[in-house]
């Protein structure tokens, strides 16, 4: 499989899991206009997903598609990051997680949007519209529930403090990796520090990472059970049509 | 069948009547989705650029563009997605914009939001949302009028 093909399936796996993830809150958000704004960014991660499988399915011209890629491949096939597989747990875990994810995102298309493959650097550009949005969003919600009451910054801290052994795993750069994720470390850091500090939370001070969601090593057991809810329909019934 | 093909100006004023199928109140034209038309030899290449990468209405636009023209007498149509440059909201006609507003959606503002309720003209509005009832809008509501209304996100 060829380097380019990995790095597409990278960036549609991230989307396509934490667009899944999100689109679990739907029906059930605290209030009715966080629900809608859950599932808008979700939908938005399920359209990027459609262009960059959709691409790598190009890539790999194994006559696949998408659908194909995104339903019909198992859990050591996947090569979303570990964060974005983890599990919504409380509303401030799920805008913990966005916002890490949001930020490392943010950096990452703004480099892929000069990159020379055309297609690529159109996705990004097109991706990027939308993840400026959603880091807006996340960045503001963790700065009012981190410096909101006592009960909303306690939460907050707890989901940072799990979520911190998680982000390490996005800027490790191996010969997949079609830019070098490690160079946009600091700039993400300068972006998350002042999030943090905004929102009164401490910044954990170990650099202790767990890693394999990228290399399809070593997920975390949430993945296969994602996986079984959200590809149920297209493995039961593979005709099934809209 | 058309014997001669219909002029590319003849094309764009047809699909300056197919309405948006989730804002009616505005073209497809006005939208600015629609950002080229050409004959390739008989076949009519339309090229249209999606709102967002996920907008469900994508589909059904495509649908809408090749009824209109089939409608219309022109049997070969390709449609061609376009991502970059990437849609924006100045790509919204004057129309556009002023179609918005009378259908009680704010029309995009570049700088700062939006600054007065479509239903009362009243200043005193505050977002509720960043978000809305489709993925191009955002809730906002008037403490005059007390009314809720749509805005237009302006990305």
């Amino acid at each position: 499989m060829s380097d380019l093909y990995q790095f597409l399936l990278r960036m549609g796996d991230n989307t396509l899991v934490l667009g899944h993830r999100v689109s679990e809150w739907c029906g059930v958000a605290p209030v009715l206009e966080e629900d809608i704004a859950l599932a808008n960014t979700a939908l938005d991660m399920i359209g990027q997903t459609q262009l960059w499988l959709g691409l790598a399915a190009e890539v790999e011209d194994n006559g696949r598609d998408a659908d194909a890629l995104a339903y019909h491949r198992d859990v050591w096939d996947f090569r979303n990051l570990l964060l974005v597989e983890q599990p919504n747990r409380d509303f401030g875990h799920t805008m913990m997680r966005q916002f890490l994810f949001d930020a490392w995102q943010w950096q990452m298309l703004t480099e892929l949007k000069l990159s020379k493959h055309e297609q690529i650097a159109a996705i990004a550009e097109k991706s990027l519209k939308e993840v400026t949005y959603h880091l807006e969003r996340s960045s503001d919600t963790v700065i009012a529930l981190g410096d909101g009451t006592e009960e909303s910054h306690k939460r907050m801290q707890a989901a940072l403090d799990r979520l911190w052994p998680y982000v390490g795993e996005m800027f490790l750069t191996d010969e997949h990796d079609l830019i070098d994720v490690a160079a946009l470390r600091p700039a993400f850091d300068t972006q998350i520090n002042d999030v943090f500090g905004a929102a009164t939370l401490t910044r954990p001070d170990t650099d202790f990472t767990h890693k394999g969601g990228k290399t399809g090593k070593r997920h975390t057991e949430h993945l296969g059970h994602m996986l079984a809810a959200m590809q149920f329909l297209p493995r039961a019934y593979p005709d099934a049509k809209w | 069948m058309v014997t001669e093909k219909p002029s590319v100006e003849q094309v764009w004023s047809w699909l300056g009547d197919v309405p948006d199928p989730e804002i009616p109140a505005i073209s497809l034209v006005d939208l600015g989705i629609i950002r080229d038309v050409t004959w390739q030899g008989e076949i009519l290449e339309v090229t249209v650029t999606p709102t967002y990468s996920g907008c469900p209405a994508t589909r059904i636009i495509n649908l809408d563009i090749e009824t209109a023209l089939r409608d219309r007498g022109i049997e070969q149509i390709t449609l061609k997605r376009q991502l970059s440059p990437a849609w924006t909201t100045d790509w919204l006609s004057e129309s556009g914009k002023a179609k918005l507003e009378a259908y009680g959606i704010a029309p995009p503002q570049t700088a700062g939001g939006r600054s007065k309720c479509p239903h009362c003209q009243s200043a005193a509005v505050e977002k509720i949302s960043q978000f809305g009832s489709t993925p191009c809008k955002a809730q906002w509501r008037c403490t005059d009028c007390l009314e809720p209304f749509d805005y237009f996100k302006c990305i």
